[in-house]
């Protein structure tokens, strides 16, 4: 066991993990962060995704102690500061961007990647940035219409309610 | 004014708030105090014969709880099929028993023959590594054609690999053969539907409790049925009194079919939690997931097309091999039979149709239904061979439809394949999606891509469905276990807020948002006082779960019922209130007024007097404000649709992307745009999914090949386009209250055969004319094959 | 997945006295090899993490040489744009996770006959430089998942030299996204060179015929009438040998129209 501390969501965290112990089950066993999901063991499906120093990894192929000393930012930490959903999260709910919501954390903690360096992308971006992250339920239509919503872009002239 | 709320409107999901921030609350977010761990030992042979199993080792190692083997779960029953077919001879269908874990033989890889419970979940995993079994492996028997000639068998008890050989309808099969027979023209073409993983982004996960005080167990499991699970465990497996097992599914990560079915760990679990007195959890990986979630599809299929010179319809026959797997699951049997043969005569007004399917046993993870269940693969057929007639007698894909279709007046229309449809109107989904697609200005996009060193192709399509399922009477006719009615159960509390206690179980589809839309238009209460209650048996009368499409149009129903009954009894108190007879009260906007005076009182008035009944008429009036109504439906629903795709071909790589999509579908009355919009297009995602990308493959002998992500393509953003989808056209059901007929499974039905009629097309503009048909998914290996075959 | 010590040594000497234990291995970004314990196909008794290794960091570009660090992430290099084929390469590799977190190094060590990396380091005819040597690409690739290092080796950096035009073309595996074949080709003022990862049973390789008559002709026309032996192909449910042996053709010709 090796005692790691990490800021997660801008709250100090500390705890004793072992070597193998993945930063997603540290998040998820030890902190009860429980908003990152694990949806596979081949690390593609992106929904453990969260950022970790500003940028996005998946927290199931990272240990938790090489994110020792870290600024981790989760699902759990991105609504405003009042509570109310930012401007991905609401984009994402008015464009109904999610149905059983189990990709949902990781599709919010990518789109927030993509558009903090890529104010607005094209479609085409946006489905690119998202090669890592898998939605069985959406067919991802409304999803890419979220985020370009998201973005400030308008999505009026993308097909359906 | 246009309405801002109730039926009709797209309120944005409420469920949304707490999937957004990280506060949804799946199977495996649940922890109990004092919880133990369950990992299962799976065979690494697709068939053994299991001699003994070394349990002491992992008995002994640290941490370990406790060890499992068949053994100790040979004499309680097994995971039962809820549907008993019969073969063409009378025979009753082949049922071998399913136990909870293997017992004397394994019969694929994946098969659980043992069980550890430990302290952490690492230990029990060290343990399974250590547990020795000798096993004698077998041949594999995998492919289904040389299973029905094998000598060796998936179950040595039954001395067959055939389950069943079921004709539809058998007395149809000789007026069908003679017409094919002496038809001037006749289509012909074999298929594969290939076999799928189910893949719902949350994998499969059961904790079970047991309180030795009571003997009370509860069972958490991502579940899109938790009274069918419960029945299944109690009735079938474990013999736990029903009043003694709750089961609770919050909330679920997609299921797509794989969550309707009871399966052994569910009950390993339980049995553990008793035996240890202590919570027990176990979680798939995703590779258990690949290994062990019932898959889908996996048909093979020769079909016949007979048809007159100019395109009439004569006759349709299908010969089919259904893949059930190593056991039954639960609705292994129905899916294959009566949600695909009864199917086979489309939209069409063709007289004769007969299906013969033979459901085969194999060293292969069980199949059951998943997202469409029988009816992609009906489909699929039909409009794969409608457009190869087509295209061999010169025909307009469109016309040759619209030549066969089913007119609206002939509806109640009784179809070939014994089904009554009960409305419909599909000349009128081609006219929309001709309104839609510029179809004249195909010429000038295929002319542009050619420029490119791409092939374009148009691919065209129409479908019909039976969903909402299912009339308990007719369903009970045809073999099932099960009724299939729903349940729901309207509280309306003192204070005027209500809970609605569904026996549908969302798994995505947005419950909590739609069912108070309905109340609230039947009780003019706003929908946000409106609160659903679903998957957890203590808490909801009943409810046979989500899965066929059903939720609205038979669980919707039993709300609508529900509702009626609080407003009969509602006016009631209100005409006490009033001091009116109850003849003379109105109910309109949640108001209960006199006719002809301004005497009214408010709907949360009459609630507040249910409750608080000081001057009540007792003799007259029970107080409180709660009813509950089960549902059964009087047919299934009928959803049908007209798409149209487009896509290019690289002729070089082979490499196919869809580059417009359109699905036009007549859903009858549509309650939530917003949401029915987000099922068509899941749906399609997943119907390319299965026409482009996935393929779920065995080796010869019986290892998984595409056991994970790495090789099992799942379809990703970069993969599909945005879709243009309508549900304007609307010929309402005729036999429900909502008029509604569901719209969960339509997008994977309709679209498969629309991608792969456009892949054809496509190459054949570019002059691969010997090329009639490629098997899904179209690959671009598969398509460079063809093209230079 | 088989518990280990977990240790990241601040500089290569620590990391190489760290691994100089046994059962002690390398771990790069860790996107491959954290996978394969999971499925217990790896068991290290000590994992050594490359990462906070600043001297292993980073992309330097000199004159007509640049030099990556071994532990510079997929998504720095793609960052970093050095050249036209690495930068592309880079930037496809996996998806924007895997990319933050994967690394050159670890790609290289790791040698899967399907990763981008060892088609840029062999077409560039790159020396990989280790903590004791610097070993040329061509001799440095040796099958599939193996490589001329040694146990206890670890990268430290990478030098390509950096052509007058490149390309880098990956036709994707559709479930894994790895290369099903990619093919990466470099212009020198001396020749062209020509290499090929994801289709053959032997891991990356140069094709040499190509690279002759590009040599010459570099025009996607010079190749469209060649062809490349598909005996020592992969075959998998993805494709066979002969079409494999089909993109290699076809995308090195686009590569070449690509780089032009």
């Amino acid at each position: 066991m090796q005692n790691i501390s990490m800021t997660i969501n801008g709250k100090p965290v500390s705890g004793d993990v072992e070597g193998r112990t993945l930063l997603v089950e540290f998040l998820r066993n030890d902190l009860h962060l429980t908003g990152t999901h694990v949806g596979c063991d081949t690390s593609q499906c992106g929904a453990c995704a969260i950022h970790v120093n500003g940028i996005i990894v998946k927290s199931c192929t990272m240990f938790a102690a090489d994110a020792d000393g870290a600024l981790v930012d989760t699902i759990e930490g991105q609504a405003n500061a009042d509570g109310s959903l930012n401007k991905i999260q609401q984009a994402f709910q008015d464009h109904h961007g999610l149905q059983c919501g189990f990709c949902t954390p990781g599709m919010v903690m990518a789109a927030a990647d993509l558009l903090k360096n890529n104010p607005t992308p094209t479609e085409a971006e946006v489905r690119h940035h998202l090669d890592g992250n898998i939605c069985r339920c959406t067919g991802y239509h409304n999803i890419i219409k979220a985020i370009m919503a998201a973005s400030g872009q308008d999505v009026s002239a993308i097909a359906a309610e | 004014m246009p309405k801002d709320s109730g039926i009709g409107t797209s309120p944005k999901r409420r469920e949304d708030i707490r999937f957004l921030t990280g506060n949804g609350k799946y199977t495996d977010d649940i922890n109990l105090t004092g919880q133990s761990y369950a990992a299962f030992v799976r065979s690494d042979v697709a068939h053994g014969k299991i001699n003994s199993i070394d349990t002491s080792a992992a008995e002994n190692m640290a941490g370990v709880l406790a060890v499992f083997t068949g053994e100790d779960f040979a004499d309680v029953g097994g995971n039962p099929a809820g549907w008993l077919i019969n073969s063409r001879d009378g025979e009753p269908m082949k049922e071998p028993k399913r136990p909870v874990l293997a017992h004397g033989k394994v019969r694929h890889v994946g098969d659980a023959y043992a069980a550890v419970i430990a302290e952490t979940a690492a230990q029990a995993q060290n343990a399974v590594d250590a547990i020795n079994a000798d096993i004698t492996e077998l041949p594999a028997i995998v492919d289904m054609a040389t299973a029905l000639a094998s000598g060796s068998f998936v179950h040595d008890e039954i001395e067959t690999n055939q389950c069943f050989d079921w004709g539809w309808i058998e007395d149809n099969r000789a007026a069908t053969d003679a017409a094919i027979r002496s038809a001037p023209h006749v289509t012909t073409l074999s298929l594969v539907n290939n076999r799928l993983v189910p893949n719902a982004m949350e994998s499969r996960a059961s904790t079970a409790d047991y309180d030795p005080g009571t003997g009370d167990y509860t069972l958490y499991t991502t579940s899109q049925n938790p009274h069918l699970t419960r029945l299944l465990i109690c009735a079938f497996v474990l013999g736990i009194p029903e009043n003694k097992l709750r089961v609770v599914s919050p909330d679920v990560g997609g299921g797509f079919g794989s969550k309707i079915y009871h399966y052994g760990e569910e009950a390993l679990v339980l049995a553990a939690a008793k035996k240890l007195c202590r919570p027990v959890k176990w979680t798939a990986s995703r590779s258990e997931s690949f290994l062990t979630d019932a898959h889908g599809r996996d048909h093979v299929t020769k079909i016949e097309l007979a048809c007159e010179k100019d395109g009439t319809f004569i006759a349709f026959r299908t010969d089919t091999m259904a893949n059930v797997g190593a056991y039954l699951s639960n609705f292994s049997t129905v899916t294959p039979t009566f949600l695909h043969g009864t199917l086979m005569a489309g939209n069409y007004t063709v007289p004769n149709v007969y299906v013969n399917v033979k459901a085969v046993f194999t060293n292969t993870a069980p199949v059951d239904a998943y997202r469409g269940a029988g009816r992609p693969e009906a489909t699929y057929s039909l409009e794969r061979v409608i457009d190869k007639c087509a295209r061999e007698l010169a025909l307009d894909p469109i016309e040759l439809r619209r030549k066969n279709f089913i007119k609206p007046d002939q509806f109640p229309y009784a179809s070939a394949a014994g089904l009554e449809y009960d409305a419909g109107n599909y000349d009128a989904l081609f006219d929309k999606l001709e309104e839609i697609v510029d179809f004249g200005g195909f010429k000038a996009r295929r002319a542009e891509s050619e420029k490119g060193g791409k092939l374009r192709g148009l691919g065209i399509n129409s479908y019909i469905e039976a969903c909402g399922i299912a009339p308990s009477n007719l369903v009970g006719i045809l073999g099932a276990r099960v009724g299939l009615y729903d349940a729901a159960t309207v509280r309306v509390n003192a204070t005027g807020n209500i809970s609605v206690m569904v026996g549908a179980h969302s798994h995505g589809q947005g419950h909590a948002t739609v069912f108070p839309q309905v109340v609230s238009e039947m009780l003019g209460v706003e929908e946000n006082s409106i609160e659903i209650v679903h998957g957890d048996t203590s808490k909801i009368p009943f409810g046979m779960g989500s899965y066929g499409s059903r939720s609205l149009a038979v669980c919707g129903s039993a709300v609508v019922r529900a509702t009626e009954k609080i407003i009969n009894k509602a006016t009631k108190i209100a005409a006490h209130m009033l001091e009116a007879s109850e003849s003379d009260i109105d109910f309109k906007d949640g108001k209960f007024s006199v006719s002809g005076t301004d005497k009214s009182v408010a709907f949360g008035e009459v609630a507040f007097k249910a409750y608080v009944p000081h001057d009540y008429p007792h003799d007259e009036l029970e107080p409180g404000l709660e009813e509950t109504a089960f549902y059964d439906p009087a047919n299934f629903t009928y959803p049908s649709g007209a798409y149209a795709c487009e896509v290019e071909v690289d002729p070089e790589t082979g490499q196919v992307t869809v580059e417009s999509f359109t699905a036009v579908d007549d859903f009858g009355n549509v309650i939530n745009p917003m949401i029915v919009t987000g099922q068509v297009h899941g749906g399609i995602g997943q119907g390319i999914g299965q026409a482009l990308l996935e393929n779920c493959t065995y080796d010869e002998n019986g290892q998984l090949l595409s056991a994970s992500y790495m090789d099992y393509a799942m379809p990703r953003a970069s993969d599909l386009p945005f879709y243009t989808v309508d549900h304007s056209c609307v010929t309402p059901c005729t036999h429900n209250p909502l008029g509604v007929k569901g719209c969960g499974e339509a997008g994977a039905i309709g679209s498969p055969p629309t991608i792969v009629n456009a892949v054809v097309d496509a190459l054949h503009s570019g002059g691969h004319t010997h090329v009639t048909h490629i098997d899904m998914p179209v690959s671009p290996a598969r398509v460079w094959s063809a093209i230079n075959s | 997945m088989y518990n280990f010590d977990f240790v990241k040594p601040l500089n290569v000497a620590d990391a190489l006295v760290a691994l100089a234990s046994e059962e002690a291995q390398a771990l790069g970004g860790g996107q491959t090899l954290i996978p394969t314990m999971k499925q217990r196909l790896a068991s290290p008794e000590k994992l050594v993490s490359l990462s906070g290794i600043s001297e292993m960091q980073g992309v330097d570009i000199s004159g007509n040489i640049v030099t990556i660090g071994g532990a510079t992430t997929h998504a720095n290099v793609a960052l970093a744009g050095a050249f036209e084929g690495l930068t592309g390469l880079a930037g496809g590799i996996g998806d924007p996770a895997v990319r933050n977190r994967g690394t050159i190094g670890g790609s290289l060590a790791n040698n899967d006959p399907a990763a981008c990396y060892p088609a840029a380091a062999l077409a560039t005819g790159a020396t990989i430089v280790t903590n004791d040597r610097e070993i040329d690409a061509d001799d440095y690739f040796q099958g599939m998942f193996t490589t001329a290092l040694e146990d206890v080796e670890i990268i430290t950096a990478v030098r390509m030299p950096i052509p007058q035009v490149s390309n880098y073309q990956k036709f994707e595996q559709p479930a894994s996204r790895f290369a099903l074949v990619g093919v990466f080709v470099a212009k020198y003022a001396d020749g062209v060179r020509v290499a090929v990862t994801g289709a053959s049973e032997n891991g990356v390789f140069r094709w040499s015929e190509a690279e002759g008559v590009l040599s010459t002709n570099f025009s996607a026309d010079a190749i469209l009438g060649m062809s490349v032996d598909s005996s020592e192909m992969i075959s998998d449910l993805h494709g066979t040998k002969e079409y494999r042996a089909n993109l290699v053709r076809v995308l090195t010709g686009r590569a070449v129209s690509s780089a032009s």
